[in-house]
């Protein structure tokens, strides 16, 4: 359950920044070169514009502005291999040995750690560790997921519901370096759950409440300052022996900083100028051009496993008629969003809700001129022929967007299309800070919103499920990632039987979310309109650039020096 | 018994520079005031240019459906326009070879998107013009409201002291107390986000209605005007000519409204153009802010707001805005000292007959 404008500004706000403030940066190591060709030593300096909202605690967190920063510090029993493209989504092992078969029909996973690891502290990793991990990520009774991903371990739930007398004994047993997970119920995402950084390995010793910076871990960095008007420092863990080049790689710069502060413009400027690294937070509009055409060779560009879209409430008028929402999406012109959003190098036009390179993607437009599996144009005859029939012309319709340039610029897209199909159509541009709260809640009587999301993890659940599920629906409450409150009983069905498919054969299972997507599609919850892409932008000094799908650029894999 | 007596309040009669007494003898101070503003010729040259911009933002449509051919509100992404015979996209492509970032078009300094579109492709000529009614509709509307209010208030307070006097002072006090940007947020966050707007008896307000901002800007700044005009009050409801009404038996009506009132008008005439000045910066530091007019209804601060966003490719989409902010609030104030000049005799060198 992932709120995607966190996520989202997570990623677009983390800035690995500056040298050692001021001069005292480029003291540091000798350089050597790594078995894969980076240059080891240096000091990595990023941008971003703030420090990440909320907690800095690894169990409570929920940005990838930290998690980008985590995964050098800390590991997880498995985790995503550290590597660019769909190898990117691989779970491997990391303190786990090897990645187990369940047994008892899929409840028990019992994983081996690895020996000689250990922490930044000095510590050595053993089971308990483990396990106090995750009675902690129950007892600090704020972690985001512990009641929607972590509750499937027994006891589980009744940590959720009283967590200070947390303490797991039947779902997690250890024997020495050996750690058994007792599920009460089968869950085909429960790899892809270890891996995420809610679950990564502390020190037993760390305490049950909100940490001020992230504790020792047993990655190659480890976390010196968390300054959250200033900077994030982190230097080399002493005590870090690669063990797993696909888990967890030695990193290449001595001293990796993040630094707060600047406009988004003058973060554009410092790159420019190779007074930083790389900007966390994606660049501004006006300043696309500019780096495309002088600094070509400094940008990268990825596509990312999100889907961005305007969510109809079916249960409200005018939209809770097939006809007016399909009608909608037809005469979407899905080219004037992208060039909205930056232009076709930025953002890819959809119909449907699964991003592409994603499991159970299967492409898919039927709202389209000349219907074929791709977005082509936008068929307005069909559209208004549609709305005709719906009988829902003249109705007032609430445009709700946030007041972002670029998500404020789409509500106003919206505006003027509903209008020319006969809509009494205005928009409401709300704070980014309250929107997402205020457009899940039925409580509001939404219409029609803005929204977008992230993957968590590479499963289609995430989306599907997640976003347009049944059990995803909370009335009257801010967090309700069911936007549309759209809720068929027949598709939910073969939601619930495709995830059971998932836990012995995953390939059948994304045959069936694939069927399950175009399901949705067809009954148009979101005019779907593009997925985006992420844009790096880089100082001369960097080399070796990764992207992984799962976290995004790989700092530690690049070296500047 | 001195306070029944009559006196004349002065033999003195105030000149205006360059003015003899002959010129003004027989004169009723209305006329001698609508005389000496119009011999200041720079308070007449800043009431030309504010109703030039008036004038302009009035014929909006007339730009936009005649001359631009455009519909200012409505996003034109994938629209074309014809510089120089050529057919161009309102929205072109980046360039270099990553093809990055979608730009508006640029000024073309012709009748069609005369200094260019904004991020939706709109005519920001087009929209300043429209933007320039809704800025005035709200920055003179929320004065006007502003000034009554305080007008009201201030001769109660003054002319019924004590009690009444104590509690609306201090209520003024109390919205004072607040700074004004915080104040108009606040309201502005609340009433907006109303789900069916405001409702007072059978007045009924859209939260999208502009008389949302202009009632909000007109409560925050009605202190600043309802201090001075109590001040006068308090001095007014002293004098010789009200005392004599009370002796005749008239009523608190009468004393307020007719004898109070037409003495301390001047006072808030003096103040209504730089009213309007504040107002309008103030609608526009709102509307800038997300929280005045609301798209895709344009004002002077949305457009800016717009053009943030294009500041170091399309920078003529904030300045435009800009420039007709800065005019238009630099003519009210000079028309306000010009008002002044010729409203406040203290103001003047006083010369006896």
């Amino acid at each position: 359950m992932k709120r995607s404008v966190i996520l989202f500004s997570a990623v677009l706000a983390l800035v690995l920044v500056a040298a050692g403030c001021g001069g005292s940066s480029k003291k540091s190591s000798t350089t050597s070169t790594t078995a894969s060709g980076g240059t080891k030593g240096g000091v990595f300096i990023g941008l971003a514009n703030a420090a990440p909202p909320g907690s800095p605690d690894p169990q409570v967190n929920y940005t990838a502005q930290e998690w980008q920063l985590l995964i050098m510090t800390h590991d997880g029993l498995v985790g995503f291999k550290r590597a660019s493209g769909t190898e990117g989504t691989k779970i491997v092992p990391d303190l786990a040995e090897s990645i187990p078969k369940p047994t008892n029909g899929g409840k028990t996973w019992t994983f081996k750690l690895r020996s000689g690891i250990k922490f930044s502290n000095g510590q050595t990793l053993t089971g308990n560790d483990v396990k106090a991990t995750f009675v902690r990520l129950f007892k600090i009774g704020d972690s985001p997921n512990a009641g929607t991903w972590y509750n499937v371990i027994q006891g589980g739930d009744g940590c959720v519901k009283t967590p200070a007398s947390c303490t797991l004994d039947k779902g997690i047993t250890v024997n020495g370096n050996t750690v058994t997970f007792h599920l009460a119920r089968q869950d085909p995402e429960f790899l892809d759950q270890l891996a995420m950084p809610f679950v990564l390995i502390l020190p037993a010793s760390t305490p049950d409440k909100n940490v001020n910076i992230p504790p020792a871990g047993t990655g190659p960095y480890k976390w010196v300052q968390y300054a959250p008007t200033k900077q994030i420092k982190l230097v080399r863990n002493p005590f870090f022996k690669e063990w797993s080049k696909d888990a967890q790689p030695a990193g290449n710069p001595d001293v990796i900083l993040q630094k707060f502060g600047l406009s988004v413009e003058a973060e554009v400027t410092a790159v420019e100028n190779n007074q930083a690294d790389w900007m966390f937070d994606p660049p501004p509009a006006d300043r696309l051009n500019e780096m495309g055409t002088k600094y070509a060779n400094r940008v990268h560009i990825n596509p990312l496993t999100a889907t961005y879209y305007f969510a109809f409430n079916v249960n409200e008028p005018p939209f809770n008629n097939l006809k007016a929402r399909q009608g909608v999406n037809f005469a979407t012109d899905r080219n004037a969003l992208v060039k909205i959003t930056g232009g076709p190098k930025l953002a890819v036009p959809t119909c449907q809700v699964l991003p592409p390179n994603f499991p159970g993607y299967q492409q898919y437009c039927p709202y389209t001129k000349n219907p074929s599996a791709k977005w082509t144009a936008p068929d307005l005859t069909k559209a208004k022929q549609l709305i005709a029939a719906s009988g829902t012309k003249g109705a007032s319709v609430k445009v709700n967007t946030d007041t972002t340039d670029t998500d404020k610029a789409l509500g106003l897209y919206f505006v003027g299309l509903l209008r020319s199909l006969g809509y009494k159509a205005t928009l409401q541009a709300l704070s980014s800070d309250i929107q997402y709260s205020y457009i899940q809640n039925s409580k509001n009587h939404v219409q029609f919103a803005f929204s977008d999301w992230y993957q968590d993890y590479p499963a289609a659940s995430d989306f599907l499920n997640i976003l347009l599920g049944c059990g995803s629906i909370h009335p009257n409450s801010n967090s309700s990632p069911n936007i549309a409150q759209f809720c068929d009983k027949g598709i939910q069905a073969k939601m619930t039987q495709a995830a059971s498919t998932g836990i012995t054969d995953p390939a059948a299972a994304n045959k069936q979310w694939a069927q399950v997507d175009k399901e949705v599609t067809d009954q148009a919850p979101w005019v779907s309109m593009y997925n985006p892409k992420y844009v790096d932008f880089l100082s001369t000094r960097v080399k070796g650039y990764q992207f992984s799908p799962q976290w995004f650029f790989l700092i530690a894999q690049s070296s500047v020096k | 018994m001195a306070e029944f007596a009559f006196e004349p309040e002065s033999d003195q009669v105030h000149l205006a520079p360059g003015e003899t007494p002959r010129e003004i003898q027989g004169k009723s101070p209305w006329q001698l005031a609508g005389r000496r503003l119009v011999r200041n010729r720079i308070a007449m040259a800043s009431l030309g240019l504010f109703l030039l911009i008036v004038v302009l933002c009035l014929l909006a449509p007339v730009y936009a459906h005649h001359i631009a051919h455009t519909d200012p509100f409505a996003s034109n992404i994938s629209g074309t326009t014809v510089v120089n015979g050529k057919r161009v996209d309102i929205i072109q492509q980046g360039g270099g070879g990553l093809g990055l970032g979608e730009t508006p078009i640029g000024p073309t300094w012709q009748t069609n998107y005369f200094v260019g579109a904004d991020n939706s492709g709109r005519d920001v000529m087009a929209r300043t013009l429209y933007g320039g009614r809704n800025s005035l509709e709200i920055g003179v509307s929320s004065a006007v409201l502003c000034c009554l209010i305080a007008l009201v208030l201030g001769v109660i307070a003054g002319f019924f002291r004590r009690t009444t006097d104590a509690i609306l002072s201090r209520t003024m006090d109390l919205i004072w107390a607040f700074p004004v940007y915080l104040l108009a947020i606040s309201l502005a966050t609340v009433l907006l986000t109303k789900e069916n707007g405001l409702q007072w008896g059978p007045i009924h307000i859209s939260s999208s209605s502009l008389w949302v901002t202009t009632t909000i800007i007109a409560i925050v700044y009605v202190p600043y005007v309802y201090r001075p005009v109590r001040g006068e009050v308090l001095s007014v409801r002293e004098k010789e000519y009200v005392e004599a009404s009370v002796s005749q038996g008239a009523s608190n009506w009468r004393l307020m409204f007719a004898e109070i009132l037409p003495n301390i008008i001047t006072t808030v005439i003096v103040l209504l153009p730089l009213m309007i000045a504040t107002t309008v910066l103030t609608e526009s530091a709102l509307s800038f802010l997300g929280i005045g007019v609301q798209p895709p209804q344009a004002s002077w601060g949305t457009i800016i707001d717009d053009g943030q966003a294009l500041l170091y490719t399309r920078p003529a989409v904030a300045i435009v805005p800009g420039i007709f902010i800065v005019a238009t609030v630099l003519s009210l104030n000079v028309l306000g000292d010009g008002v002044r000049d010729a409203l406040d005799p203290r103001a003047k060198v006083r010369v006896r007959e």
